[in-house]
């Protein structure tokens, strides 16, 4: 405690899950505590990871990391990776301001512990096998290069041959600059493997997450069967900065925000991340029928997960430490 | 105009010097956006008879940066779409700078499925900086209108044959992009984003655009080399100093490939039509660059 008054004046968001901070130089490894950049709420950080890192007080949604998210949304170790070794290359031998692609792969990788923006695997969410695409953000901006197509396309092609449904939670900058052409033909190639997987009469579940902007909204993740989306995340194919350049506006409150995109007709649901599995459960179960010796998890659909927990005696055991965010 | 360039392949163009002459990246984005080109409207004037424009999104409004309608062209009736620019100020706000807004790629997935329900095949001209990026557009779903749009396209059963007249200016390109067969002019450009806006990104100065072409690699020789584009159709002179004979080039060139394309194609028949939505998957599947280490899953 004596830590928490000396250093109250430099927290910054959770070093891991929320990039969005602007003091980002100030990393803090053993945070203990962290202010809630909406609320202004100190928060436990113990605590504030046991609710999936969402502020207790006003909801809001950190970012998280890649492999946080599959932590909270699948069942305990059902998370099986597919194609970590798909590395990215350097195709234009790609030279900007701050030198040479390739170097730059290299440290991103050495700083992320990622090899590319998007993970991806096979899961289950409450005993039910699904495909997960899995955006990264701290890659790269989560941008949208030739690993992360072939990545896609290959678990879309999966899910085909598993018949099992496909949930991608999509994060994204944009379409990955420093592979010129490869990158805008990933939205080409990601369309065309969820053109295929509902013509095998598959579902495709989408959940953008705050930031999701560019080439990724403009291609496969915008036209899922299901459009979900996190609350308060941000929304759109051109970035603020540029609208606000190219039209010398001054943009409308709440732009772009899940709750503006809802109410403009792009989106199904804004889902609190507590309630996802819950909701993903239900939609697959609608899609797939009720897997043999599985009851239905979440009979009141969209309710939080803490009620379907009381509404339905025993989880499945798997799940039960995996937890998600609403359950702490 | 006195960059420097990295690549040997590449020299400093001097204004007037021959066609044949190396030119820069920057050299050929600059030719790719003059102003006297020939856009989609000169390549229908003169390639197609029986030009009926089809407007509108059916929703919204009509978008006039994206155009399309019925034709005939060398014999067969087909839909064609294309992006419009303006040759001056009015037919540019009128036009919007050949920047479609969702109406746009609503109206054109809209004549895909028109194209689709009468059997015609879809010939597109390529020619747009990129899509809208407005408030009003993001208010209507740019980003959802576009991927509808892919999505309507790679699934379309009729042949599909689309060139690259000018600028292919990212996802607004890309839109009516996804053929059977991407053909390219030697000057024109297709690229992820603008120079410029790359340049303001990863330079954080836009004056660097001319660096940022370079590497991005936009040009058509670059993109043949990549294999992403069918053929690459040669400028002996630049299209804005000989705008008839390009369009006709051009004209023998889409209709070569129109001709090849139904040699297999049979609407009636599913196995070929199986084979074309194949062909045009595998097309798209198997672009980009990757490596793979570690074990290789089945």
């Amino acid at each position: 405690m004596r830590n928490f008054f000396q250093r109250q004046g430099k927290f910054r968001p959770l070093s891991r899950g929320d990039v969005r901070g602007k003091d980002q130089g100030q990393q803090i490894p053993e945070d203990l505590w962290v202010k809630c950049p909406k609320c202004g709420e100190l928060l436990y950080s113990r605590e504030l990871e046991r609710n999936g890192l969402v502020c207790p007080k006003c909801n809001h949604h950190f970012r998280l990391r890649a492999r946080e998210r599959i932590d909270l949304l699948a069942d305990a170790d059902s998370f099986e990776e597919w194609d970590a070794g798909v590395q990215p290359m350097d195709p234009l031998h790609f030279v900007d301001g701050q030198g040479p692609y390739d170097e730059k792969l290299v440290k991103t990788q050495a700083k992320t512990g990622e090899t590319e923006s998007l993970i991806t695997g096979s899961a289950r969410i409450n005993g039910r096998p699904l495909a997960l695409a899995v955006a990264d953000f701290n890659f790269l901006g989560a941008s949208m290069g030739s690993v992360w197509g072939e990545k896609l396309a290959r678990a879309v092609e999966r899910a085909v041959e598993q018949r099992i449904p496909v949930l991608t939670v999509n994060a994204s900058g944009g379409a990955r600059m420093h592979e010129g052409l490869y990158s805008l033909m990933q939205m080409a190639k990601t369309t065309a493997a969820f053109h295929r997987l509902g013509e095998n009469r598959l579902p495709h579940f989408s959940l953008l997450v705050d930031p999701c902007y560019g080439g990724v909204t403009a291609s496969y993740a915008t036209v899922a069967d299901v459009m979900l989306a996190e609350p308060g995340a941000l929304i759109g194919f051109a970035g603020q900065r540029v609208i606000e350049q190219v039209t010398r506006q001054k943009l409308p409150e709440g732009f772009q925000t899940a709750e503006f995109v809802l109410e403009h007709g792009m989106i199904d649901q804004i889902v609190d991340r507590g309630n996802l599995r819950s909701v993903i459960t239900t939609l697959t179960d609608h899609y797939l029928g009720m897997p043999e010796g599985l009851e239905t998890y979440s009979p009141n659909g969209f309710r939080s997960a803490r009620d379907a927990k009381h509404a339905v005696p025993e989880e499945e055991p798997d799940s039960a430490t995996t937890g998600t965010g609403g359950e702490s | 105009m006195t960059d420097t360039h990295q690549d040997q392949d590449t020299a400093q163009a001097i204004e007037g010097t021959e066609p044949t002459a190396p030119l820069t990246a920057m050299d050929r984005v600059r030719l790719a956006r003059d102003p006297q080109r020939p856009a989609t409207l000169d390549y229908i004037g003169e390639l197609c008879t029986n030009f009926i424009e089809l407007r509108g999104d059916r929703t919204f409004g009509d978008d006039a940066a994206m155009i399309g309608g019925l034709a005939t062209f060398r014999g067969r009736s087909v839909v064609v779409l294309g992006h419009q620019g303006g040759t001056n100020t009015r037919e540019n706000i009128e036009r919007n700078f050949g920047m479609p807004r969702p109406e746009g790629f609503r109206k054109a997935r809209r004549l895909m499925q028109h194209a689709q329900k009468f059997g015609l095949p879809i010939i597109t001209f390529v020619d747009t900086s990129g899509a809208d990026p407005g408030i009003g557009s993001e208010e209507r779903g740019q980003g959802t209108a576009i991927a509808e749009c892919l999505m309507q396209m790679i699934g379309t059963r009729v042949p599909i044959v689309c060139t690259v007249i000018g600028e292919g200016g990212s996802g607004g390109a890309l839109s009516i992009s996804l053929g059977d067969r991407l053909l390219m002019l030697e000057n024109a450009v297709y690229a992820v984003a603008s120079p410029e806006a790359c340049a303001a990104i990863l330079w954080k100065d836009a004056s660097k655009a001319a660096e940022a072409a370079e590497t991005m690699r936009v040009t058509a020789a670059d993109l043949d080399r990549f294999g992403m584009i069918d053929e690459l159709i040669p400028e002996p002179v630049p299209a804005n100093e000989a705008p008839r004979d390009t369009i006709h080039t051009v004209g023998d060139r889409i209709e070569a490939h129109l001709d090849a394309l139904y040699e297999s194609f049979d609407p009636d028949d599913p196995e070929a039509m199986a084979a074309l939505l194949n062909q045009r998957y595998d097309k798209y599947r198997k672009i980009g660059a990757w490596s793979e280490t570690g074990e290789v899953e089945p």
